[in-house]
């Protein structure tokens, strides 16, 4: 049991830190550079890409091991993992409709583009691959969600200033943000040597 | 059909990675090695010629509604073929390249193709669309690849020249081991944007002024 837990703790630990998913990764880095312009919008498509992951890692870990390793269908795995991911998406996006319709107004057009995260369905994969369980794929989903989301509203407060900066006309833009993403990257470097355990 | 302005758009005004900023999670991540990178931009341009294809003779049957979601079942579904084409015949290239071969369902290029011009124009059109801007793809890895591993380790053409060690071009111990880290993705591709940018820039004021004259 202790070392189930300091599994999951070191699952955590990296999936956050050492092994962050868009600084080190480099899963979902689209809407990390389309998304990252203000820190509001940036926190709330974090929350989003959180909770899409953390049901997604779940359901796919499911589908996975209830319907494609019994059929013998592993190597559908992308196609399978795809289309879960999308109806999560369409059903979240309903509901939050419905429910909570100042979010969704909040999250507009981020929404649907969530399908299309390398993060949601790399974490499935990685899950796979890994061969982590019920609860290790969800801890997974959820802790890489809130390095995403950590990174992102990091990146979106360091842009709102790089916006305003004085810099040479080609590097106005994107470049200057790849180049700020990648001294934070840089930063995220010193936490590789952090173990617990 | 314009083949020449196709192929001056895949590979320069509108370069789908210097310029477009599309699809930029693998670029970032395998650009390490050149066998990387030649590896990623052909399975990524036969996939785009595929999917194009596909989605452009389908374009009259399928649902506007749920044309987004047909896309991704399409393009899921060539990613697999190759995916398992490359385990058989290629495992060291699908090794090195690891997920981020099943996450080409996700890659925005193909996707953005899809939806931008395949689902709107003849069949044989995208076809030499999805090739064109799978050469710029490509052209685009290659040289942040080319880049990276020069400066980063110091070699040209690891994976596939010199029994996959790469010729050694700068003595070992003085690259700078951070540009084939994460760290060296961002920086470079940065870099290179603003280049491009600059020298679009400068093109298009040199016509402008041949213009004038």
């Amino acid at each position: 049991m202790n070392a189930y837990l300091q599994s999951l703790l070191g699952i955590l630990l990296s999936a956050i830190l050492t092994e962050n998913f868009i600084l080190v990764k480099f899963y979902g880095i689209c809407p990390f550079m389309g998304v990252s312009k203000k820190i509001d919008t940036a926190l709330g498509m974090g929350a989003a890409v959180t909770f899409v992951m953390a049901i997604a890692s779940a359901a796919s870990w499911a589908v996975n091991e209830y319907l494609l390793i019994p059929l013998n269908l592993q190597y559908m795995q992308t196609v399978a993992f795809i289309l879960v991911i999308a109806s999560i998406v369409q059903v979240v996006e309903m509901f939050l409709k419905k429910a909570i319709p100042s979010l969704y107004q909040a999250l507009g057009i981020f929404l649907p583009l969530i399908t299309t995260n390398c993060a949601v369905l790399g974490a499935a994969l990685v899950n796979v691959q890994k061969q982590y369980d019920f609860l290790q794929s969800v801890v997974y989903g959820v802790c890489g969600g809130v390095g995403f989301t950590l990174a992102i509203v990091l990146f979106a407060s360091i842009r709102e200033r790089t916006e305003q900066a004085d810099c040479p006309q080609c590097f106005k833009g994107f470049p200057i943000a790849l180049i700020a993403a990648g001294l934070m990257a840089l930063a995220f470097m010193g936490f590789s040597g952090l173990k617990i355990f | 059909m314009d083949f020449k302005k196709q192929f001056k758009e895949g590979l320069l005004t509108k370069n789908p990675v210097f310029v477009q900023l599309l699809g930029m999670c693998s670029t970032l991540a395998i650009t390490t090695s050149l066998f990387n990178g030649i590896g990623m931009g052909l399975s990524v341009t036969i996939i785009l010629i595929c999917s194009n294809v596909l989605i452009s003779a389908l374009r009259k049957v399928i649902p506007s509604q749920i044309r987004i979601a047909a896309y991704i079942v399409i393009i899921a579904g060539f990613v697999t073929i190759v995916d398992l084409l490359l385990q058989a015949y290629l495992p060291a290239l699908s090794e090195s390249l690891g997920v981020f071969i099943p996450l080409i369902v996700v890659n925005c290029v193909i996707l953005g193709r899809a939806e931008a011009f395949a689902s709107k124009n003849g069949v044989l059109a995208s076809a030499v669309d999805g090739l064109c801007q799978g050469i710029g793809y490509t052209v685009a890895l290659v040289i942040m690849c080319v880049v990276r591993e020069l400066l980063g380790a110091g070699t040209f053409g690891g994976g596939i020249l010199n029994g996959g060690q790469g010729i050694r071009i700068i003595p070992e111990g003085y690259p700078a081991l951070q540009l084939i880290m994460p760290v060296g993705g961002f920086l470079t591709l940065g870099v290179l944007v603003a280049l491009f940018q600059y020298l679009m820039s400068r093109m298009e004021k040199r016509k402008k002024e041949a213009a004038e004259k």
